[in-house]
C-alpha cells in the first residue's frame, strides 16, 4: 500500500497555563474582538449611502443653514455591519443561554414575531393616517385587548402605555382622576417594602404620600397590619401578585376586599403575570388595575433595555376614567377614539399619556405569541415556569440558603440570600462567577427584604438540560463562596472586560466622546 | 469647640453660632465609594429633621437631615470635585455645611464622643 | 407546542424531586375560588406558524401602507429609507434578545452603543450630553417641562402654540398632577411664528418656554431672541425636534442657546409603525446633567486597566431613589436607540447632509407645484421637508375624500386641532426622500380635481 505521510498533525499538542497564553498585537483574541468607537475609526467625509442627485431648487429655509462642523462620523457600509457585528459579540443574550433574572421573565422571543411585525401592511402605516384606511391595523389593536381582557377577567385595557412603569402611572392616574370624579381626594397609597421602586416613586409622582406595609415572616403582605392602617385617606394599595419574593400572596381577596372597604382601590403590578397566566384572573381576585408587561410575559424582545409595552387592564369602576387615544369596535368598524370624539361618551378621561397610540410594533408581537399558544398554550406556560422555578429552587436548597422555602412551593421565581456565605464573600461574587461560567446572573439585591438575594426566573421556555447546567453552575459556585475561594473576587475572567469600576463612572461622568486633546 | 453626634451618624462641631455638620467615619464605611453629594444652598433655613443633603454611592442615596435647626450659611466646595473626601476624612475635610444655630438649647439632645461611640457599638 | 421545550417525562421527573405529585399542586397557594380548572373558555387554541401567519397578513392587508398610495403625512412621524443592513443589524440575537445592560461585562455591545448613540444625539441636538433615550418625544417633552421645574424651582411653562398637540395634550394631563402651571393656545395661520408672544409672555414665574423646531406647520424660526428673553428672567428654553434630519440642513437649538432639546428620533432607522415604539431624544447643558431622566451610559475602566462604558447616574432613577425619584421612566428605547445610531453611522454627516438638500429641494419643488393649485396657498415663508397648505374649504374632508381614491395626503388641522375651526382648511403636507414627482403630480391633479 502507499503509506501518505503529508499533511498537518491533528491531536493537540499540551497547552501553556490560562495566564501565560501568548499575548495578540491587535488586542483580539480569536473570535473576540475589540472595536473602538465609531469617532476613532470613521469621518464625516465617509458616507454609507448613495443618494440620488437633488433637484435643484431655491432654499426656503431661510437665514438658519447650518454651516459649523456637526462632528457626526461615517463608515461605508461594510464597516458599518462589522463594527456593530463585533460588538453584538460583547453582549450575553438569550439566544444564547438561560437569562435567569427574577422578574424580568427572559423567554425566548419567537421569530415570527418580528416577521409579522414588520409585514408592510403594519410597519409602514403613519399613525395618523386616515381610520378608513388602517381598519386592520385598528382591529389587531383590539384583538389584542380582548385577549389581554379575558386573561385578566378585567373590564378593559388602555393600550397606550409606552412601558411598565408608564402603566403604572397610568394606572394611578385613573385611580386618582376616579376619586376626585366622587369628590374624595385622597393623600396617602401604601406600598409592601418588597415593592419595585418604580412603585412609590410612581404614587409620590402622582401626588401621594408613600406608606410601607410590612411582610409577616412567611414573606407576604400582613393583612392585619394592613387593614389596621387602612381608612379613608388611604387613596390605593399597590400589590405585586405573585410577589418579589416569588411568593403568591394567598389574602389576595381579602386584601382587595378590606381596600375596596375604605372605598380605596387595588393597583397590582403585572411583572409577574407569567406565574399565573391561563391559570388566574386578577379580576377574580379584587384588582382594579393592573399593567401587563408585553415584554416579558408575552415575549417582545428586551432589545438591550427597550422598547416596552405596558397596557393596563382596568375594572368597570376605573374604566370611565382611561387615558386617550383608545379602539372601539362600532357596528363592523373600528374606531379610535380621540381627543374629539372622546366627549361624547368618555368625558371623564383622564387625558393624552402619549402621542399617537401605543407600541403598535409589540402589540404585533404579542398578538403572534399569543395566538401561536392559544388558551391552551397560555396555561401551559404558567404551568412550565412554575415548574422549572420550583425544580431550581428544590435542587439547590441544600446548598444555598432559601429564606421562603419552608412555607410551600414558589411561582415562578426563586429567591435566595447570601446566609451562610463565607465572611467577606458577598452575592456579587457569586454573580460575577456566574458569568465565567457562561450564564447572565440572576437578579441581585432585589427583593430589598432578603438580604443579598438572588432571585432567580428561569421562564417556561427552558428546557430540562438548560436548567441542569445552570444548577450544577450555581451549585458549584455557592460552594465555593461558602469556602471562602479567593479566586471568586476577581470574576469575572473570561468576559469581554473585567469588572468595570462604577465609582469612577460616577465620580467623573464622561457622557460622550471627546475628542483627545493634542499633545 | 465642641463635638456632637446624632443617632443618624452625623457630627456637629459648635464654635460661637456656627455648628459645622458632616456624616461620621462610620457612616461613611457603611455607605462604601461615595460618588457626589448634594448640598442644600447658602441661604436656606432648617428645622432639625429636614430634609438637608444627600450622599451617593453608585447604587444608593441616602438623606442627610438637619441635626438642628439653623441657617445654611457656607457648604463644603471641595466635594464638588472630590466626593471622595468623604470617604477618606468624613469628619474633617469632607464636612458638608455650616450653619448659624438658632435653637442652643437642641445641642442638649444630642450625643458626645463617648455616647455616640457605645451606640455605634451596639448596632 | 413548539416554544415549550419540556416533554411529559421531562416534567415528572422534576416533580419527584420537587416532591410534588402535579403542576396544579404547586399552585396550591391560590385559593380555590381563584384558580381556574381549565383553560380559558371562548378562546382559541394554540395554532401554528402558517395559521398565525395567515391571520396576521389578512389583518395587514386591509390597511394601506406608505408605500402602496401617494404618501404625504408627517405632524410628528416621518417616512424616511432605512437602509437594508439597519434591519439586518438589530434583528442580531445579541442585541434583540439582550436585557438591559446591569452587568457590564457581558453587556459592551449594548454599552458601546449606547454611548456613542449619546454622542451622536448630543451632537445633533447641538448640546452637551444627551442620555441613552425616553419612550417618545411626547413624553420627553413633558419630561423636560419637569426638570425646568426642578431646576427653577418655579411652576410656569409657556408653550408654543407651534408644539405638536399631542404633546401639548401630554403636558396638560401631567401638570394635572403636579401642578404646573401651562400657557398654551392653538395656532393661527400664519406665516409667522409665535416667538414675539413667547417673548411678552416670560416673567418671574416662568420656569420654560417650550418650543417646536419646526414646527407642527413646518415653520422655522430663529431661537436665539428666545433664549436670551428666557434666560434674562431666570428661565429655560426647551427646544422640541420631531424631524432630527432637519439638523442636517438647519442650526440646531443647542447652537441658538436652548438649555433642554427633545424630539423625536423615529426619522431615522425607526420606521413609521402605526405610532410606535418610537425614540424619545433628550439632551441639555452639561450643568444640568444630574437633573436629566433616563438612563445614563459612562465610560470608565476595567481591572485590567481596559476602557469599557456602564450605566451611570443611576440614583436618579425610580427603582433606586424610590419615592424620591425625579422622573417616572424605567425602561429607555433600546432597540430603537440601536437602529437610530446604526442608520446615522452609515449616514455620516455627509450623508445626513445631503439626505437633507434631498428632502428640502423635493419639497420645496412639491410646495411651489401645490401652491399653483386653483384654491390652495402655501402658508410657509420658510419650512424643511414639511409645509402648511391652505385649502379653499376644510381640509379634513379633503384627506377623506382622496384617501377613498387611495391617495395619503397629508394631516389636516382639523384632525390635530379638533376645536380650533378657524384653521380647519389648513392641510399639513410633508416630502422626504422617499416622495416621487408623479406622487406630488398625482397629488396636484387630485387636489385640483377635489377643490373644483
Amino acid at each position: 500500500m502507499t503509506m501518505l505521510k503529508e499533511g498537518r498533525p491533528t491531536a493537540p499538542v499540551p497547552a501553556p497555563e490560562a495566564d501565560a497564553l501568548p499575548q495578540t498585537v491587535t488586542g483580539n483574541r480569536a473570535l473576540m474582538l475589540e472595536e473602538a468607537l465609531i469617532f476613532e475609526i470613521g469621518s464625516t467625509d465617509t458616507t454609507g449611502v448613495d443618494f440620488d442627485p437633488a433637484p435643484a431648487a431655491p432654499s426656503r429655509l431661510g437665514t438658519l443653514a447650518r454651516s459649523k462642523p456637526i462632528g457626526l462620523p461615517g463608515l461605508s457600509e461594510q464597516e458599518t455591519v462589522r463594527h456593530y457585528t463585533r460588538l453584538s459579540r460583547q453582549n450575553y443574550a438569550i439566544d444564547l443561554g438561560l437569562f435567569p433574572l427574577g422578574s424580568c421573565t427572559m423567554k425566548h422571543n419567537p421569530r415570527l414575531n418580528e416577521k409579522v411585525a414588520r409585514m408592510p401592511g403594519f410597519a409602514d402605516l403613519h399613525p395618523l393616517s386616515p381610520q378608513s384606511t388602517v381598519q386592520g391595523a385598528l382591529a389587531v389593536i383590539h384583538e389584542l385587548a380582548e385577549w389581554l381582557v379575558k386573561l385578566t377577567g378585567m373590564h378593559s385595557v388602555a393600550m397606550s402605555p409606552k412601558a411598565g412603569a408608564h402603566g403604572e402611572l397610568c394606572g394611578l392616574l385613573a385611580i386618582r382622576a376616579a376619586l376626585e370624579s366622587r369628590g374624595d381626594a385622597r393623600s396617602v397609597v401604601l406600598v409592601p417594602e418588597s415593592a419595585h421602586g418604580t412603585n412609590p416613586a410612581t404614587a409620590a409622582f402622582c401626588g401621594y404620600k408613600v406608606e410601607d406595609i410590612p411582610a409577616t415572616p412567611d414573606g407576604r403582605v400582613d393583612l392585619d397590619a394592613l387593614k389596621s392602617r387602612l381608612g379613608p385617606d388611604v387613596a390605593a394599595v399597590m400589590i405585586t401578585n405573585p410577589n418579589t419574593c416569588g411568593l403568591f400572596e394567598r389574602d389576595m381577596k381579602n386584601i382587595a376586599d378590606a381596600v375596596h372597604g375604605v372605598g380605596a382601590f387595588v393597583y397590582c403590578d403585572g411583572a409577574n403575570f407569567n406565574a399565573i397566566v391561563g391559570r388566574v384572573r386578577p379580576g377574580d381576585l379584587g384588582v382594579d388595575a393592573m399593567h401587563i408587561n408585553l415584554h416579558k410575559t408575552f415575549s417582545t424582545p428586551h432589545g438591550g433595555g427597550g422598547p416596552g409595552s405596558g397596557p393596563v387592564v382596568l375594572s368597570e369602576a376605573l374604566t370611565p376614567f382611561a387615558p386617550l387615544p383608545f379602539v372601539e369596535k362600532q357596528g363592523d368598524r373600528f374606531v379610535l377614539v380621540e381627543e374629539e370624539t372622546a366627549q361624547e361618551h368618555h368625558g371623564q378621561t383622564f387625558g393624552r399619556m402619549v402621542a399617537f397610540h401605543g407600541q403598535m410594533g409589540m402589540f404585533t408581537r404579542a398578538l403572534a405569541y399569543i395566538l401561536s399558544h392559544g388558551a391552551d398554550g397560555l396555561r401551559q406556560v404558567s404551568g412550565d415556569a412554575v415548574l422549572n422555578a420550583n425544580y431550581v429552587l428544590r435542587s439547590l436548597s441544600d446548598v444555598l440558603d432559601a429564606p421562603f422555602a419552608a412555607s410551600g412551593p414558589c411561582m415562578h421565581e426563586a429567591l435566595f440570600s447570601d446566609k451562610g456565605l463565607a465572611e467577606g464573600f458577598t452575592t456579587l461574587d457569586i454573580a460575577k462567577g456566574l458569568i465565567d461560567e457562561g450564564f447572565h446572573p440572576m437578579t441581585m439585591y432585589f427583593p430589598l427584604v432578603v438580604h443579598g438575594a438572588m432571585l432567580v426566573e428561569p421562564t417556561e421556555t427552558e428546557s430540562k438540560a438548560a436548567l441542569d447546567q445552570f444548577i450544577m453552575a450555581l451549585r458549584s459556585l455557592a460552594e465555593r463562596a461558602k469556602a471562602g475561594d479567593v479566586a471568586l473576587k476577581g470574576a469575572p475572567y473570561h468576559a469581554p472586560r473585567r469588572r468595570l469600576d462604577e465609582t469612577l463612572a460616577a465620580r467623573k461622568p464622561v457622557l460622550v466622546w471627546a475628542e483627545p486633546a493634542s499633545a | 469647640m465642641s463635638r456632637y453626634f446624632t443617632d443618624q451618624h452625623e457630627w456637629i462641631d459648635v464654635a460661637g453660632e456656627i455648628a459645622t455638620v458632616g456624616i461620621t467615619d462610620y457612616a461613611q464605611e457603611q455607605l462604601g465609594d461615595i460618588v457626589f453629594v448634594e448640598l442644600p444652598r447658602e441661604g436656606v433655613t432648617f428645622s432639625k429633621g429636614d430634609d438637608a443633603a444627600v450622599v451617593e454611592s453608585v447604587k444608593a442615596a441616602s438623606d442627610v437631615y438637619a441635626p438642628i435647626s439653623g441657617e445654611v450659611v457656607e457648604t463644603n466646595g471641595a466635594l464638588e470635585d472630590e466626593p471622595a473626601l468623604v470617604n477618606s476624612d468624613a469628619e474633617e475635610d469632607g464636612w458638608f455645611f455650616r450653619l448659624r444655630i438658632t435653637d442652643t438649647s437642641e445641642l442638649d439632645e444630642l450625643m458626645d464622643e463617648a455616647a455616640y461611640k457605645s451606640f455605634v457599638a451596639a448596632l | 407546542m413548539r416554544y415549550l421545550p419540556l416533554t411529559d417525562t421531562d416534567r415528572q421527573q422534576m416533580l419527584s424531586v420537587i416532591g410534588a405529585d402535579s403542576i396544579d399542586d404547586l399552585f396550591a397557594d391560590v385559593p380555590a375560588e381563584a384558580r381556574l380548572s381549565d383553560k380559558i373558555a371562548g378562546l382559541p387554541d394554540h395554532a401554528s406558524e402558517l395559521a398565525v401567519e395567515r391571520h396576521m397578513a389578512a389583518l395587514a392587508r386591509r390597511n394601506l401602507s406608505a408605500g402602496e398610495a401617494p404618501f404625504f403625512l408627517g405632524a410628528g412621524a416621518y417616512r424616511h429609507h432605512v437602509p437594508a443592513s439597519v434591519d439586518h443589524l438589530i434583528q442580531r440575537g445579541e442585541f434583540l434578545t439582550a436585557y438591559t445592560p446591569y452587568q457590564p461585562e457581558i453587556a459592551q455591545g449594548t454599552l458601546q452603543v449606547l454611548f456613542e448613540f449619546q454622542t451622536q444625539v448630543a451632537r445633533l441636538l447641538g448640546c452637551d450630553v444627551a442620555n441613552a433615550s425616553m419612550y417618545d418625544g411626547s413624553t420627553a417633552c413633558w419630561e423636560a417641562i419637569g426638570m425646568a421645574r426642578r431646576i427653577t424651582k418655579r411652576g410656569k411653562a409657556l408653550l408654543s402654540s407651534g408644539l405638536h398637540p399631542h404633546y401639548v395634550s401630554v403636558a396638560e394631563t401631567m401638570a394635572k398632577f403636579t401642578g404646573d402651571a401651562l400657557v398654551y393656545e392653538a395656532p393661527r395661520l400664519e406665516a409667522a411664528t409665535d416667538i414675539d408672544a413667547l417673548i411678552a409672555g416670560i416673567d418671574a414665574d416662568t420656569s420654560c418656554v417650550v418650543v417646536q423646531y419646526p414646527d407642527i406647520l413646518g415653520r422655522i424660526a430663529d431661537l436665539t431672541p428666545l433664549a436670551d428673553a428666557a434666560h434674562a428672567a431666570g428661565a429655560l428654553l426647551v427646544a422640541v425636534v420631531t424631524e432630527p434630519v432637519a439638523l442636517g440642513a438647519i442650526a440646531a437649538p443647542g447652537e441658538m442657546g436652548a438649555d433642554i432639546v427633545v424630539g423625536e428620533g423615529q426619522s431615522l432607522g425607526v420606521g413609521l409603525q402605526f405610532g410606535g415604539p418610537y425614540l424619545g431624544l433628550f439632551a441639555c447643558k452639561a450643568k444640568y446633567v444630574r437633573q436629566m431622566p433616563g438612563r445614563l451610559c459612562g465610560e470608565t475602566v476595567d481591572a485590567a486597566g481596559k476602557r469599557g462604558f456602564v450605566l451611570t447616574l443611576s440614583t436618579r432613577e425610580q427603582h433606586i431613589r424610590r419615592e424620591k425619584a425625579t422622573s417616572n421612566i424605567c425602561t429607555n428605547s433600546g432597540l430603537c436607540a440601536l437602529a437610530f445610531s446604526i442608520h446615522m453611522t452609515l449616514l455620516g454627516e455627509r450623508g445626513l447632509r445631503e439626505l437633507a438638500t434631498l428632502n428640502h429641494a423635493l419639497a420645496v419643488q412639491a410646495a411651489d407645484r401645490l401652491a399653483k393649485v386653483p384654491g390652495v396657498t402655501l402658508l410657509n415663508e420658510s419650512f424643511f421637508n414639511e409645509f402648511t397648505l391652505v385649502l379653499s374649504r376644510d381640509a379634513r374632508e379633503v384627506v377623506r375624500s382622496l384617501a377613498d381614491k387611495g391617495i395619503l395626503a397629508g394631516v389636516s388641522l382639523g384632525r390635530l386641532f379638533p376645536k380650533a375651526d378657524a384653521i380647519g382648511n389648513g392641510l399639513v403636507v410633508a416630502v422626504t426622500e422617499t416622495t416621487s414627482a408623479e406622487d406630488i403630480e398625482t397629488l396636484a391633479k387630485a387636489l385640483e380635481e377635489e377643490l373644483a
